[in-house]
Formats: structure tokens, C-alpha cells, sequence
């Protein structure tokens, strides 16, 4: 009789001793769990503002207001007006005049470059669209505010330091002076840089832009989206619901799996093989890249909506089999519909990773320096992550901060487009 | 004809069996049924009644194969117009995978191969040329756990009459949901929330939609597999009171586990065991009066 009340004491105790090593081994596993995620969060926070001190300063571009007059002499000899002439008139003259008059006593052809040099050469477009949209302005004299020259924007954000030796510095001793005769006299300031959403690439820091490479990524993704959707979605429907299981369906979901692991260089290559040698498509245009990344993408999307498929409940495909539909109304109206929230994610997954890789795009050329803003599928373009290997290559202090406000552009791409999958999935997402 | 000659064949067989070994047969008679249990455990064929005077289904010699394995040996067994026929034995005797060869949703189970004869009025439903889809029109099915589509119980209810085109308007189809619930007596409690999705439904309320969504393509024969194992005794008894009162109309076969349920709804019940049907019989004869032994020991509660 208390025996074994004797043994019911005897395990108490071991489990209450016992309790104790348990609950250190819990407490442990939660300590290392928060480590790993303070960890994770602390080098996003040091990424983050990193790429944002870095980057920001790219949205604000130095601009000087010249007072320039519009002559006829210059612009319109003839006096006709024709549209024709006044685009090819020398613009530049007039921008040189109008520093010219600001600072009559520089003399010499050096000083002289000096000065000029602290507009950007894009001024003269900026004139000469002035000039086009409104043609009275000839002859008259009009207050141009024109992007200052990289150096000067530098200068003026504090990248420049002032008491470096003149030989060492970019900005001259002369040019530091226009620069603050220019500034006491309030013709220079900081204003929103609308440039670099609006042009293509430049040699010109200050004329740089990222609306070039952002327009050749939205095409790729878009051709990219557009083909590799519904391929892998036909692909992986057919391959988990009618696909027989037999040796062939299990050597292609083998080399599916290990198409996921190629490295997407590999697939650069191919694409260079047979989309442009073998099909001879445009180089350089985002159709090439947008199927070479679809091919890098597909292996991904069916993987993951093959897994989405697989956790609809087999209770839903019986169902609807039961009451008399074929397979295909059993697949379209109530397997397809509760799978595709995790089809979605595997895709904006697989476009996230396309928008974000640059080595296949660097075998089929889409690593070239196109000034122009691509206006379809076919124009020469480069891609957002390859545009910021570029600046990031280039010499100039300037493209250090376009790097960065790139990098920023990408990011608040991939967050709008996560943005929109979250949206899509909950549009669509239904409960069993 | 030849069934008759088979079934007189077996009963030769039996009466032979017992006359060469009368001591073993009366060994196992329980001494308060004198007559009961004519057959031993070992006797495999089946006994009873497995035909029907009016046959919707007729099954001869069937045999299930999963692989290897042997699931369901010559079954042969009729299914009578407006009759509830129960099948009742233990886990893994085979009488779900019976019911799923009768609108051959075995077809969808892969390394599942049926062989033998099945008539759904007088034909073969195993015939190559016969297209399942239609066949699962006429013979629909109710799953043990309530499967409802993850859409509004309209839709549930619409989605058959809808893809077999059965309604030419949208009333028509409005019509049809309405009675089709009526008839799985849910009208009432539905009425108002047709919109909402079927999957918020009580278990017993999904599963008379199930049942609903079953009945509104109009089947011959509806199969119900163990259609109250998940459900409370209150949803129970409303789907037993539902089986009889779809009777009328419908053939039934339905798989259970609860002998008590069998009792209550069939009006023939067929006992399987290990892959064999074991006996088929009246449900009033087969639950007082079994033949066989393995039948007498299941429904007294020996096993199973």
C-alpha cells in the first residue's frame, strides 16, 4: 500500500528536479532565438542607413540661375522661327556670354574653361528647351536656373573639402571664388533633383539618371512576369494533378529541382547562345533579358506552386470529382483558386530575385552605357542592378551617392512589388 | 440466372460443410440462438441475400488490387432501388473501398486496379468506353469528413448543376439550390446566409450540405462513406432521419461503423471482412438472425 505511493513521491521529485534544467534549456533557446533576430534587424539598420546617409543627398541637385539673354544674332540669324533652326542653334554661346558678363574680368582660355565649367554641359539643353516651348523669349533676357557641374554640387554638399591643397582638390582656388561671389549674390541653391528620375544614364554625374534603367527593368519584369506566370503555373498543374507518376515525370521534377540551383550566369550564356546568336533578337533589349530570366525564374515559380498545390486538402479535389466535374473544372474552379496565394508568393519570390540579378543580363549585353530612355521591349536598355554596377565603377564622387539613391530606387521597388503580392494575397487568400 | 445458380451452389456448399462437420458448426451456436451462425469463421464465400429483386446496381465477381495487395475479393452484391444498403465491418475490411468502386472514384487512386462486373441499371460501369464524369452525375457521393468548397454554400450547391448544365437560367439554378436544400432538410437554417461561405456551417450542417450539393445533380445513387463518423449524436440523427426520408427517391449505400446506425437506416445490410463479403442479408434478419459466424461475432461485439 505505500509502495507504491512511495514511487508516485519518487517521480515528483525527479520531475521537479528535473523542471529546473528544462526551463534554462528554454529560457537559453529563446535568449539565442532573440540574438539571431537583434543580429539580423541591427545589420539591416546598418545597411539601411547606410545606403540612405549615402543616398539621399542624390536627390538634391545644386543649381545656379544665370541671367541669359537670348540673341537673335545667335539663336535665329534668319528670323524665321523654323523650329528646325532654333533646335540646332549654338545654345552654349549664350550660356558661355551669360557667365561671361557675370564675371568680366576673367581673361585667358584656361580661366576661362574654368568658369564654364561650373554649369553643367546640360545647360544648354535646358535653354534651348526654353527657347523651343516659348520662341518670343528671343531677344529677350530670361533668369535660367541650370544644374550646376558635379564638382561644384560636391562642393556645395560638403564632399569637397575646402582646405585641401589646390592641386589636390577638383574645384580651383579661382573657380571656389565665382562660386562664392555666386552664392553671396544668391544665384546658387539646393533643389529637388528632378533630373535623376527623368533622364537616361549620362557621362555627366549631374545629368545622370535612373529613368533609363528603371524603364529597362519594368520591361524585363514585365516580359519576364508575362512568360514565366503562366508556364509554371500550366507546368507545375499539370505536372501534380495529370502527370502520370512514372519514371519521366520523376527525372523532370529531378531536373527542375537542379534547374533552381544553376548559377544564373549559366543561363546568361544561354541566352546569348540561343536567344541572340541562334534567334539573332535585338542585343541589349530587355525581351532577351526578360526571357533569360524567365528561364532563371521558372524552376523557382513551379517549385513553389507545386508545393501550393500539394497542401490543397485532397477532401476539395474529391468533392468536386464527386459530384461529376472532370478534372480540369476539379483543378480551375477549386484547386487552382486555393492554391494561388502560394503560387503568388512564389512568384513576386522568383521577381524579386529576377530584379535583383545582373549576371545574366551582363552576357547578353544589357551592361552597355545607353543614354537613351528604352520606349519598348525591344530599345537598348540596361536593368536597375546593372546600372548601379555601373556608377558604382565610375571615377567621379559624384556616383558615389547616385549608387546609393539607385540602390534606394531598386529597394522601394522590390517593396512596392512585395507590396502588391501581399495585396494580391489577400484578395485571394481562402480558408478551408 | 446464373447468380441464382451460384447462390443455390453456395448454399449446397454450406449445408455439405455442415454435414461433415456437425460437431464444430453446433460447437460454436451460442446455446440462446439455436439456429444462428450456420457458417464457421473459415467459410469465405458469402451468404445471404446479395441479390435484389429490383437491382439499380448490380456487382458480380469484383475484385480491388492495390499493388500487391489484394483489397476486395469477388464481391458480388446488388444495391435495390430506393433501399439504404449498409455496409458494416471492421477498419480495413474493405467497404469503403467497395463504395468507391460504385461511381469509380478508385479511378483517381494511383496503383488501383478493379476488376469484375458492375451495372448501373443493366450497364457495364466499367467498361472502357464509359466516361466517368457522367457516371459520378448519376451516382454521387458524400465523404466521411464534410468537404464543402471553401465558397459561398450557393456556389457549393451550384457548382454541380452548373458544370453538368443542368439549369438554362440563373432562377432555374436558384430553384434547384433551394429545393436541393430542402431536401437535405438545411433550408431553414441557411435561408437567410446563402451567401456566406460553407466552410462557417456546424460539421452536421456541412455535411447535409455535402449531401445537398450531392442530391442537386439529380444521381441515381448516392454513396455516403461513414457520412456521421465526424459528427455529434444531434447532427447524426437529423442525417439518419435525411437517409430515410431520401429513400424515396434515391438509392442509398452508405459505410458505417456503428452497427446501431446500420440497424437504424438500412433496410439491407452486407458485413465485410478482411477484403470478403461476409454476408448480406436483411438488415431485421442479418442483426438478429446472423448466418455466419464472423457476422454474429461483429455485431455482438467480439471484435471489431
Amino acid at each position: 500500500m505505500s509502495e507504491p505511493a512511495q514511487t508516485e513521491r519518487d517521480s515528483f521529485a525527479r520531475v521537479e528536479a528535473g523542471m529546473k534544467r528544462r526551463r534554462a534549456a528554454e529560457r537559453r533557446f529563446r535568449f539565442f532565438g532573440k540574438c539571431a533576430v537583434g543580429l539580423g534587424l541591427g545589420f539591416l539598420v546598418i545597411l539601411f542607413a547606410s545606403i540612405v546617409g549615402n543616398g539621399y543627398s542624390a536627390f538634391w541637385q545644386t543649381r545656379i540661375t544665370l541671367d541669359v539673354t537670348i540673341d537673335e544674332a545667335i539663336v535665329d540669324p534668319a528670323g524665321t522661327r523654323d523650329p528646325a533652326l532654333l533646335r540646332a542653334a549654338d545654345y552654349g554661346a549664350l550660356i558661355k556670354q551669360s557667365l561671361r558678363e557675370m564675371f568680366p574680368d576673367v581673361s585667358g582660355r584656361r580661366n576661362r574653361f574654368a568658369l564654364y565649367g561650373l554649369v553643367s554641359n546640360g545647360a544648354n539643353f535646358d535653354l534651348r528647351d526654353r527657347v523651343l516651348a516659348d520662341p518670343s523669349l528671343i531677344g529677350s533676357k530670361v533668369a535660367l536656373s541650370v544644374a550646376a557641374d558635379d564638382d561644384v554640387d560636391m562642393l556645395m554638399k560638403g564632399h569637397i573639402d575646402r582646405g585641401a591643397p589646390e592641386a589636390d582638390r577638383r574645384v580651383k582656388d579661382n573657380q571656389l571664388a565665382w562660386i562664392d561671389a555666386l552664392e553671396a549674390d544668391g544665384r546658387i541653391r539646393s533643389a529637388f533633383n528632378l533630373d535623376f528620375f527623368s533622364n537616361g544614364d549620362s557621362r555627366d554625374p549631374e545629368l545622370a539618371g535612373i529613368r533609363g534603367a528603371l524603364m529597362g527593368s519594368i520591361f524585363t519584369l514585365f516580359v519576364t512576369l508575362g512568360l514565366s506566370f503562366p508556364l509554371a503555373v500550366a507546368a507545375a498543374v499539370y505536372l501534380e494533378e495529370f502527370a502520370p507518376k512514372n519514371r519521366w515525370t520523376d527525372l523532370i521534377e529531378v531536373n527542375i529541382n537542379n534547374l533552381a540551383a544553376v548559377p544564373s550566369i549559366v543561363f546568361g550564356l544561354l541566352g546569348l547562345a540561343v536567344f541572340i546568336n541562334f534567334f539573332t533578337l535585338p542585343r541589349s533589349a530587355p525581351i532577351v533579358g526578360g526571357l533569360v530570366l524567365t528561364l532563371m525564374t521558372l524552376p523557382t515559380i513551379i517549385i513553389a506552386s507545386r508545393a501550393a498545390l500539394k497542401s490543397v486538402p485532397p477532401s476539395i479535389r474529391e468533392g468536386a470529382l464527386g459530384v461529376g466535374a472532370s478534372p480540369m473544372q476539379a483543378v480551375m474552379y477549386h484547386v487552382l483558386p486555393l492554391a494561388l496565394p502560394g503560387m503568388l508568393t512564389g512568384t513576386i519570390i522568383g521577381m524579386a530575385q529576377a530584379l535583383g540579378e545582373t549576371a545574366p543580363l551582363l552576357m547578353i549585353g544589357m551592361v552597355a552605357f545607353i543614354a537613351d530612355v528604352p520606349a519598348g521591349v525591344f530599345d537598348p536598355s540596361t536593368a536597375l542592378p546593372v546600372q548601379i554596377y555601373l556608377w558604382a565603377d565610375s571615377p567621379e564622387r559624384a556616383y558615389v551617392e547616385k549608387t546609393s539613391a539607385a540602390i534606394i530606387v531598386l529597394l522601394l521597388f522590390l517593396a512596392a512589388m512585395n507590396a502588391l503580392a501581399v495585396l494580391l494575397r489577400r484578395r485571394f487568400e481562402r480558408r478551408w | 440466372m446464373n447468380e441464382r445458380a451460384s447462390e443455390s451452389d453456395m448454399e449446397a456448399q454450406a449445408s455439405q460443410f455442415m454435414a461433415e462437420n456437425p460437431e464444430r458448426t453446433s460447437a460454436r451456436r451460442r446455446p440462446t440462438e439455436a439456429d444462428a451462425a450456420t457458417y464457421d469463421r473459415e467459410h469465405r464465400g458469402t451468404v445471404g441475400e446479395l441479390r435484389s429483386e429490383v437491382p439499380r446496381m448490380r456487382c458480380t465477381r469484383v475484385n480491388v488490387r492495390y499493388g500487391d495487395k489484394h483489397a476486395i475479393r469477388d464481391v458480388s452484391l446488388d444495391v435495390g432501388k430506393n433501399e439504404v444498403l449498409a455496409m458494416i465491418g471492421p477498419s480495413g475490411c474493405g467497404k469503403s473501398t467497395f463504395l468507391r468502386c460504385l461511381n469509380r472514384m478508385n479511378d483517381t487512386v494511383a496503383g488501383c486496379r478493379v476488376t469484375g462486373e458492375i451495372l448501373l441499371d443493366g450497364k457495364d460501369i466499367m467498361a472502357p468506353d464509359v466516361d466517368v464524369v457522367p457516371l459520378r452525375a448519376r451516382v454521387g457521393m458524400v465523404f466521411q469528413k464534410p468537404n464543402p468548397f471553401p465558397k459561398s454554400i450557393f456556389e457549393n450547391v451550384a457548382f454541380g448543376p452548373r458544370i453538368h448544365g443542368l439549369a438554362q437560367s440563373h432562377a432555374e439554378l436558384e430553384e434547384i439550390v433551394v429545393s436541393s436544400l430542402q431536401k437535405a432538410n438545411l433550408w431553414d437554417e441557411v435561408k437567410d446566409r446563402l451567401a456566406h461561405p460553407g466552410t462557417g456551417l456546424s460539421g452536421g450542417q456541412q455535411q447535409r450540405l455535402c449531401i445537398a450539393r450531392a442530391i442537386a445533380i439529380q444521381p441515381e445513387v448516392i454513396l455516403m462513406d461513414e457520412p456521421c463518423s465526424a459528427l455529434d449524436p444531434i447532427s447524426t440523427a437529423k442525417i439518419e432521419q435525411l437517409i430515410d426520408e431520401l429513400r424515396r427517391n434515391y438509392s442509398i449505400c452508405i459505410v458505417t461503423h456503428s452497427m446501431q446506425q446500420a440497424a437504424r437506416v438500412s433496410q439491407r445490410t452486407a458485413y465485410f471482412h478482411l477484403g470478403d463479403l461476409i454476408e448480406v442479408g436483411d438488415t431485421d434478419r442479418i442483426f438478429v438472425k446472423p448466418q455466419h459466424q464472423l457476422t454474429e461475432d461483429y455485431i455482438t461485439g467480439r471484435f471489431g
